[in-house]
């Protein structure tokens, strides 16, 4: 053992040990804390050795757990001591104590930078390690360009070289401006040429953050990679220091397969085929050996090359291979594979068709649900739930009930939510998936979400073959001895519903049902007593004739309520009773609930909003949104046998009332608060889809009503009223047999054009996402069609409409999308002219009987074409003023600007592109902006635009736009328009542009399915 | 990347913490606390990955010392494994043989060491050879401006005899 090499510190790191306890151990830190702080106070007396054997101290008790809320000043003045070893604890403890926002660091700023600069190469070292490892954005303002030229130079030792690409890409990461795309894609490329593998690591690492941004701009660096992956796994010119048992670099190797994974795809043959040629070697040649250290730095590789070899799609061939090796992974014993094993087998079922394959594993994988090690079993059932389809659903979400009464409690929750959605999505028939849900709150009561029992009484109430089932299963769970409030719940509901579907059978006779819910009482909370009362209500309704005993007994039930505290029991106890006296009256007011619309379900819903909005980092976070399956099928199935409620009914749905004590109009304000909640979500269909609207309700539900209403909101979307957009972002359900795209197609073309990627389109069969890179005049799109089901899209067809001024290239588009498969199309868009007209996508395929045919508007807009420039005044008033007057230059008073304060005006200009100069214009009412226009006609062409508002009026304001051609002027100044007069959900509908179309229409032809359907027919017609 | 490395014994004092991502005083503190909790109590012979509020956690135990590596969800698990046994080879090389003590009283050469081998969160070095020589030339560095020191304040000593 080595001591401390300080005596001070030494000692007290012994008296810490001494302490017999933690009391012991606060005395002597306070103690010591004192001290310090008396000898910082007078730090003219202090020697720098003794300076930095204090701020150890200090990050030692630190470390202990303790608040340290002094001396950071002192640590930090250590930086600039003139000799290396306080240097070196200054550079060290800041780097412990502080994090990137504290204040304090700023003060370092000018010396960090003087090392860096300086020719002290230790200094540099120390320097370049601490803002790697803590530098912010303030940082990377400064000292970027220094860390290239570090980086670059061919002076400089590798040992400064690799910490300072470290250190870019810690700047990097803060402020991504600080690498300029344009000339650093060559500078990486030599750098992939280095010889020295501590530069080439550090280099490679820097390599992965640009290309997971840019991937476009560094096709130069890819066949580099291929090369160094090469020169890995060949063992050619690696030194011995840098294999780790006996494996070349491993790290380098996982790195630079990492960077290939984020290139959509390699398309020169003979780099493909060098690739490929590893990619193989490493799989077929990793075998496990005794020595773990040598087993994890190989199967760290054969991973890596596992996800690559995924990504890139390739031949079947090489795929089987990565399923057979995973299959063998997920069964050995080393828990770290088989670990990895599950986890991989889980990225894969998004990419690729190898479920069938996947599904030989499913005994293996269910034993694994029961590893003593949670993480394992999280994979299991993560990995279950991923596969699960039709053919094997019964025996997954057996298992994963079975599982339940012992798993343990930080999993039960995901697994009755997984549960119920399986059960939902994949149920063979509808009994079956009573019996789950009913299961599930059997055994974990508390784990079961009210949406979870909610979405089970919809799918009774609009089935009915399942009501009598359903009743008399819930008749059976009340046997049951302690029965989960949930569980009363649900029994307590479909009884009363449906209890009079049983009244043949033994035990069900209005009376004993009655009695036997009416046990549960004493034991429930409020809002179960709600539901019982209703309860209540209905059986007597039920019980014809009238049983008087049973009468009086309810009777006396209300009476009691009648004064009871609660005022939503007691509102239902007072109604109730008033309504039961009525007699026949009461027969048509307590009738069985209508049915629900359809709708998707909430825990899918649930389950979706978690996955979509991730932003399109990486290609497996893309594909992992592919994932979402079909919507829950298994209802809409059912609906063309059920014949359309009638007018009167309906009225009942659309009254939703998230609380009935408001609701005293309500006849049945218990009942109505059930449906309420559910309804709440979508109580009248609404999308942005036109026909689908007009058709849907017409057919399904037939009152005029929501119809007209939901015509309404799509006029308003379209028109961008004010709220339309509060509405548009309910997403709306799915119809019984068309294709009702998922989210608001308006809303996420307005995001896009904001951002490059994201979703443009998403229905229960396919999502395109897109991914967009601008430059100049010139932009690349890739279209990423998803296929969400577990059947082939066929007929797939994607025609681009473009308008006049722009050319845009589409690669060829397969004509069949395989299960689960994610295709990728790009798309090449290069600007002509300045024009606002909009790019349209014509895009068709076909799912089972069903045509689809949707046109969706590309966020190919003018400002996409659009670079941000900061101006100077020198700079912008001697253009201001050469531009003079129309055509160059165009005014207009513009009304009816949506409101916003001056701040989100600006920024409003900044994420259009328009770079919001401050300071040009004296008056602080007003703005001006300055971008450059890039298209083939105009070349990069610069653009000034002045905003002269009213404080007083900010719903009007004059606006001036400047360029040095005549069409862009007036293009862009109507660009800016239509963005300030309506934003952010509007589409231009009302703009003069030719081509725009209605944003989508989405139309079913009639397929044999859909024969019932009145809608359906009725598309065909049109 | 690598968002922080802790190093904790079983009785959960912390022997080594650093941070790469920015947290708060108090989120370290919270951070230190739950993880520990997990790591600690997990059984031997299960796997070194645990998955913790949206991250993952690699942890490797030495003796009585846990090395935890906290990473993002789709990271390389086994690559941050061969991270720690190579900053474990490292220490082990250094102090020939480490034990717990070491690092304890050493724990400012833990910083240095693990300040050649990781920068913002990336490995930086992974030959073993490399670091060690880069480490003993800063301890030399030391060395002499002690020597430097004790030099010159002898000779002030001299000077006011």
């Amino acid at each position: 053992m080595a001591l401390s090499g300080m005596r001070g510190l030494s000692v007290f790191i012994s008296d810490i040990r001494n302490c017999q306890n933690k009391d012991q151990e606060r005395l002597r830190v306070d103690k010591e804390l004192g001290n310090v702080r008396t000898r910082f106070k007078n730090e003219k007396g202090l020697t720098p050795y003794e300076k930095k054997k204090y701020v150890w101290k200090m990050l030692y008790i630190y470390m202990l757990g303790y608040d340290v809320d002094f001396g950071h000043m002192e640590a930090v003045s250590l930086i600039s001591a003139p000799k290396y070893p306080e240097k070196q604890v200054g550079y060290i403890v800041t780097s412990c104590l502080l994090n990137e926002n504290h204040d304090f660091l700023r003060l370092a700023i000018n010396t960090v930078r003087n090392d860096i600069i300086g020719r002290n190469e230790t200094f540099q070292c120390l320097a370049l390690t601490m803002v790697g490892n803590i530098g912010g954005r303030e940082f990377a303002e400064s000292l970027a360009p220094d860390v290239q030229k570090l980086l670059l130079s061919s002076s400089c030792r590798p040992l400064v070289r690799k910490k300072a690409a470290l250190c870019l890409l810690r700047l990097y990461r803060k402020n991504p401006d600080v690498v300029n795309v344009d000339g650093w894609a060559d500078r990486m490329a030599q750098l992939l040429d280095e010889r020295d593998l501590g530069v080439l690591t550090s280099s490679m690492s820097l390599l992965v953050a640009l290309v997971s941004n840019h991937h476009d701009s560094y096709w130069s660096c890819l066949p580099k990679c291929v090369k160094v992956l090469e020169r890995m796994a060949r063992n050619q010119d690696v030194p011995q220091e840098y294999t780790y048992y006996g494996i070349p670099s491993p790290w380098l190797q996982v790195k630079t397969m990492r960077a290939l994974q984020y290139f959509p795809t390699i398309e020169d043959p003979n780099t493909r085929r060098s690739l490929f040629e590893v990619l193989q070697r490493i799989l077929m040649g990793t075998d496990v050996v005794k020595n773990v250290n040598k087993n994890n730095a190989s199967h760290a590789v054969l991973f890596e090359a596992l996800a690559l070899v995924m990504h890139l799609d390739a031949e079947k061939e090489m795929m089987s291979q990565c399923v057979a090796l995973l299959g063998k992974f997920i069964a050995v014993r080393e828990p770290n594979i088989r670990y990895l094993g599950l986890e991989n087998m889980t990225r894969m079922l998004m990419v690729t068709d190898v479920q069938d394959i996947i599904k030989r594993h499913q005994a293996q994988i269910i034993t694994s649900l029961k590893d003593p090690d949670i993480s394992i079993r999280r994979r299991a059932l993560d990995l279950l739930y991923g596969m699960c389809d039709v053919s094997n659903a019964k025996d997954i979400v057996e298992e994963l009930l079975q599982y339940l009464s012992t798993a343990d409690f930080a999993m039960r929750e995901e697994l009755s939510l997984k549960a119920a959605i399986l059960a939902e999505k994949f149920a063979p028939d509808l009994s079956w998936y009573v019996d789950v849900i009913l299961q599930l709150i059997d055994k974990a009561g508390d784990f079961v979400s009210d949406d979870i029992w909610f979405r089970v009484v919809q799918f009774v109430t609009n089935n009915e073959d399942l009501q009598p089932y359903a009743a008399a299963k819930a008749r059976e769970y009340l046997d049951k001895p302690a029965l989960h409030e949930t569980m009363v719940k649900v029994s307590a509901y479909l009884l009363g519903e449906y209890s009079h579907l049983l009244a043949r059978r033994p035990g069900c006779s209005p009376k004993e049902i009655f009695n036997i819910i009416h046990e549960k009482l004493p034991t429930v909370s409020t809002s179960t007593v709600a539901i019982l009362l209703s309860t209540y209500a209905k059986i007597l309704m039920h019980s014809q004739p009238t049983d008087l005993e049973l009468q009086n007994q309810i009777w006396a039930i209300f009476s009691k309520y009648e004064s009871c505290i609660d005022v939503e029991l007691q509102q239902r106890a007072v109604e109730y009773f008033a309504l039961s006296r009525k007699g026949a009256a009461l027969m048509d007011i307590l009738a069985e609930m209508p049915k629900f619309p359809e709708r998707q379900s909430a825990l899918i819903k649930k389950a979706e909003v978690a996955e979509v909005d991730t932003a399109e980092q990486s290609a497996i976070k893309l594909r992992a949104q592919q994932q979402q399956p079909s919507n829950a099928l298994v209802v809409t199935d059912q609906i063309p046998n059920n014949s359309p409620p009638s007018v009167g009914q309906l009225s009942l749905v659309k009254v939703p009332s998230m609380s009935s004590s408001v609701d005293h109009n309500s006849a049945d304000p218990g009942l109505t608060q059930t449906n309420g909640t559910l309804t709440k979500e979508d109580p009248q269909p609404m999308s942005p889809d036109l026909l689908g609207d007009l058709l849907g309700p017409l057919a399904i539900e037939g009152p005029p009503g929501p119809a007209a209403q939901s015509e309404q909101n799509v006029v308003g979307g379209l028109e961008g009223a004010p709220g339309a957009g509060d509405e548009a972002a309910i997403v709306p359900f799915g119809e019984p047999s068309t294709v009702q795209p998922i989210g608001n197609i308006a809303e996420r073309f307005h995001a896009l054009l904001l951002k490059d990627s994201g979703v443009l389109y998403e229905d229960p069969y396919i999502q395109i996402g897109i991914k967009a890179e601008w430059r100049g005049h010139q932009g690349r799109l890739v279209l990423f069609l998803g296929n969400k089901n577990t059947a082939a899209l066929a007929s797939v067809q994607a025609i681009i409409l473009p308008p006049a001024h722009l050319k845009i290239e589409l690669s060829l588009v397969p004509e069949t999308i395989p299960p689960r498969a994610q295709v990728q199309c790009p798309l090449e868009v290069t600007n002509l002219s300045p024009s606002r007209d909009v790019a349209v996508l014509d895009f068709s395929y076909k799912f089972g009987t069903n045509m689809v045919n949707v046109k969706l508007r590309l966020p190919a807009l003018l400002n996409k074409f659009l670079q941000p420039i900061n101006i100077s005044a020198e700079e912008f008033f001697p253009q201001w003023r050469s531009l003079s007057g129309p055509p160059l230059k165009l005014q207009e008073v513009i009304r009816g600007v949506r409101q916003m304060s001056l701040l989100e005006m600006a920024n409003l200009f900044n994420s259009y592109r328009m770079m919001v100069c401050p300071g040009l214009d004296p008056n602080p009412n007003n703005l001006v902006a300055s971008t450059t226009f890039y298209s083939v006609s105009t070349r990069a062409m610069l653009c000034l635009t002045r905003i002269e508002t009213d404080p007083a009026d900010r719903t009007q304001l004059r606006m001036t736009v400047a360029s040095g051609d005549p069409t862009l002027t007036f293009e862009l100044k109507e660009f800016i328009k239509e963005q300030l007069v309506s934003i952010p959900t509007a589409p231009r509908a009302q703009a003069p542009t030719p081509p725009a179309p209605a944003p989508t229409v989405v139309q079913p032809t009639s397929s044999a399915a859909a024969l019932n359907d009145p809608g359906a027919l009725l598309a065909g017609l049109l | 990347m690598i968002h922080f490395v802790l190093l904790v014994s079983r009785q959960g004092k912390v022997r080594l913490a650093k941070w790469y991502s920015a947290y708060s005083q108090k989120e370290r503190a919270k951070l230190i606390r739950e993880l520990s909790a997990i790591i600690l109590t997990r059984a031997p012979k299960l796997c070194n990955f645990v998955e913790w509020m949206g991250l993952k956690v690699v942890y490797k135990r030495y003796a009585g010392l846990y090395f935890c590596m906290c990473i993002d969800q789709d990271d390389n698990e086994l690559e941050i494994i061969d991270i720690i046994h190579h900053y474990v080879e490292i220490l082990d090389r250094y102090f020939s043989s480490v034990c717990e003590l070491d690092l304890i009283f050493n724990f400012h050469k833990a910083y240095y060491i693990l300040d050649e081998i990781l920068i913002a969160g990336v490995l930086q070095e992974s030959s073993k050879r490399v670091v060690g020589r880069l480490i003993d030339a800063q301890d030399s560095l030391v060395e002499i401006a002690k020597e430097q020191a004790s030099l010159v304040s002898s000779i002030i000593a001299q000077a006011t005899k």
